[in-house]
């Protein structure tokens, strides 16, 4: 057998094969305006003209009554948590180092959460209800991103019933 | 009025994380000859494929499907590939059955995986999204502030997570194609298991696990032939709802209500813990049994934790609704094929063909399978005898 061949019998188990992923996003006109406010350190929704919850970020549409939604909302600084978890791994690609408290949010004026960071407290104090405020970053900073936002902090502020948090007031 | 069909194979790879000498097809392959042989039948007797997996940026293959017709024998033959995050093992074998029960083609070999060691599954759960911030977390990250809300609304002690996740693995050791071979765990070994993503600790989350399973279902007239019992079909149902909307019940989806009520219908069945044997379900977190028996009609609202606590879904514990008696995904996680496995080991319960794992006279089993973010659910009911 020559040199040759006994190489090509090592055994080859696997090799590194990376995927690239880079795409161009088509916000329409809800997310468009959306990102646009963010841009100017504003959180703006949009209420559903069927149903009245207001969702954050607006996607154009009510995915509960499948109407179109148009009214814009500008929204609070101040949240509510609805649930949190407190991750201790790493998420792949982001810098943030682990135990860290991600907390679905609701703005006050909205009627559905997004994720975001809590951050300047204590992991073993963070609570559902609890109440909290975004920290923007410098205005010079800000872009067409939610990162425009560093984390939220709590405030001195009673907590929300579990029961009342996203829900409509007149519910 | 629908055909009958069942399901007359079952072939299952063994679970573990990495395959290191087959490849994607390999895999897939030596699924679907151990269900050949366990119906007695070769490539010749299938009609069509029905072939199914999560989604195509875990392995980073786009299109899978493409490359495997070869390895699958789908040369002149319909294939077709189903897609529906980690319900899609469930949903695969609605749609094969659904081919059979229409009239469409005889007999189908159905067959889903996942190769989680060529995989990055929390990179592929975590991308990136230009409207929010980039936090998504994997499943857990999703799950867990879920889970934590079914804790602070029923008040249940953190012991019925924990006994979920020795009772499965304990299951698991029973059934030696499980994964995760645990069988001296305990409920202390779990609790000072560290933390992922709080409240849920890392015994408490399923592995990552290549592997694939499938089935050859038949019409009544082929199924009546079959060498071995046939799993009759008495039930199938899918149901979605979108991920997020103003208002959702995320703790007990209305869509996993509305399919359970609909194969329950189907099969007769007006009291799920009575009336089933037992149950294989999709729980990658041990909080989803308790969450999933509420939902799934097994308990009252609020006291799911408390038929975990008591034993009832034990095999070891002699329950009288044991729930994943073959380990369950807290053993075996390849994603695109875990709902599968629900709906295959369902189906060996009721052939009386569960080996070790077996529930002693089962006649009626439920398999469960449930993906995205909750927002999709595929379940039937399997039985030993036609009606």
């Amino acid at each position: 057998m020559s040199d040759a061949n006994k190489e090509a019998l090592e055994p080859i188990t696997g090799i590194e094969s990376p995927v690239y992923l880079d795409y161009n996003f088509t916000a329409g006109q809800a997310t468009a305006r959306y990102l646009t406010k963010v841009k100017e350190g504003k959180l703006v929704g949009q209420r559903c003209p069927s149903c009245r919850n207001v969702y954050i970020p607006p996607r154009g549409a009510c995915a509960a009554c499948g109407v179109a939604t148009t009214e814009e909302v500008e929204l609070s600084n101040k949240a509510t948590v609805q649930s949190f978890t407190i991750v201790h791994i790493p998420i792949p690609g982001n810098p943030i180092k682990p135990p860290y408290v991600i907390a679905n949010l609701v703005p006050d004026g909205a009627n559905i959460s997004f994720l975001h960071l809590l951050s300047e407290c204590k992991n073993e104090d963070v609570r559902i209800g609890m109440r909290v405020e975004a920290q923007w970053k410098d205005a010079s900073e800000w872009t067409y991103a939610m990162e425009n936002i560093k984390y939220f902090t709590p405030i001195d502020e009673p907590d929300v019933p579990a029961e009342e948090i996203g829900r409509l007031k007149d519910a | 009025m629908a055909e009958l069909a069942a399901v007359v194979g079952i072939g299952q790879t063994k679970y573990q994380t990495k395959h290191k000498t087959v490849s994607i097809a390999g895999l897939v392959r030596d699924a679907a000859l151990k269900a050949l042989q366990d119906a007695e039948l070769t490539w010749d007797d299938i009609d069509a494929v029905i072939v199914g997996k999560a989604p195509d940026m875990f392995e980073g293959m786009i299109m899978p499907e493409l490359y495997l017709t070869d390895a699958l024998g789908c040369n002149g033959k319909p294939m077709l590939r189903v897609h529906t995050a980690g319900s899609v093992g469930g949903s695969t074998a609605i749609v094969a059955a659904s081919y059979v029960q229409s009239g469409m083609f005889k007999r189908i070999l159905t067959v889903t995986y996942e190769k989680q060691s060529e995989s990055n599954a929390m990179w592929a759960l975590s991308n990136a999204q230009p409207f929010s911030v980039h936090l998504n977390a994997g499943a857990g990250g999703f799950f867990a502030p879920i889970i934590r809300e079914y804790m602070r609304r029923t008040k249940a002690p953190s012991d019925a997570g924990i006994k979920v996740a020795v009772k499965d693995r304990l299951h698991g050791a029973r059934n030696p194609l499980a994964h995760l071979q645990l069988p001296n765990i305990t409920m202390k070994e779990v609790e000072e298991s560290p933390m992922l993503w709080e409240p849920l600790r890392f015994l408490e989350s399923c592995p990552s696990s290549d592997g694939a399973c499938a089935m050859v279902i038949a019409n009544e007239e082929l199924a009546a032939q079959s060498p071995k019992k046939p799993a009759w079909i008495r039930g199938a149902a899918m149901r979605s709802e979108p991920t997020m909307y103003a208002g959702r019940e995320e703790v007990s989806p209305q869509a996993g209500i509305d399919c359970a009520k609909d194969v329950y219908a189907q099969a007769g069945i007006s009291n799920p813990r009575k009336d089933l044997d037992c149950a294989e379900v999709y729980v990658p977190f041990s909080w989803y049994e308790p969450m999933w028996l509420e939902n799934l009609g097994f308990a009252e609202k609020g006291e799911g934790w408390k038929l975990t606590l008591e034993g009832a879904t034990s095999l070891d514990d002699k329950g009288d609704i044991p729930w994943n008696c073959s380990g369950g995904v807290l053993c075996s996680n390849p994603i695109g094929a875990s709902g599968m496995i629900r709906f295959a080991e369902a189906a060996r319960q009721v052939r009386g063909d569960a080996g070790n794992h077996q529930v002693d006279g089962a006649k009626l089993a439920l398999g469960h399978a449930y993906g995205g973010g909750a927002q999709f659910y595929a379940m039937w009911v399997v039985g030993s005898e036609k009606a």
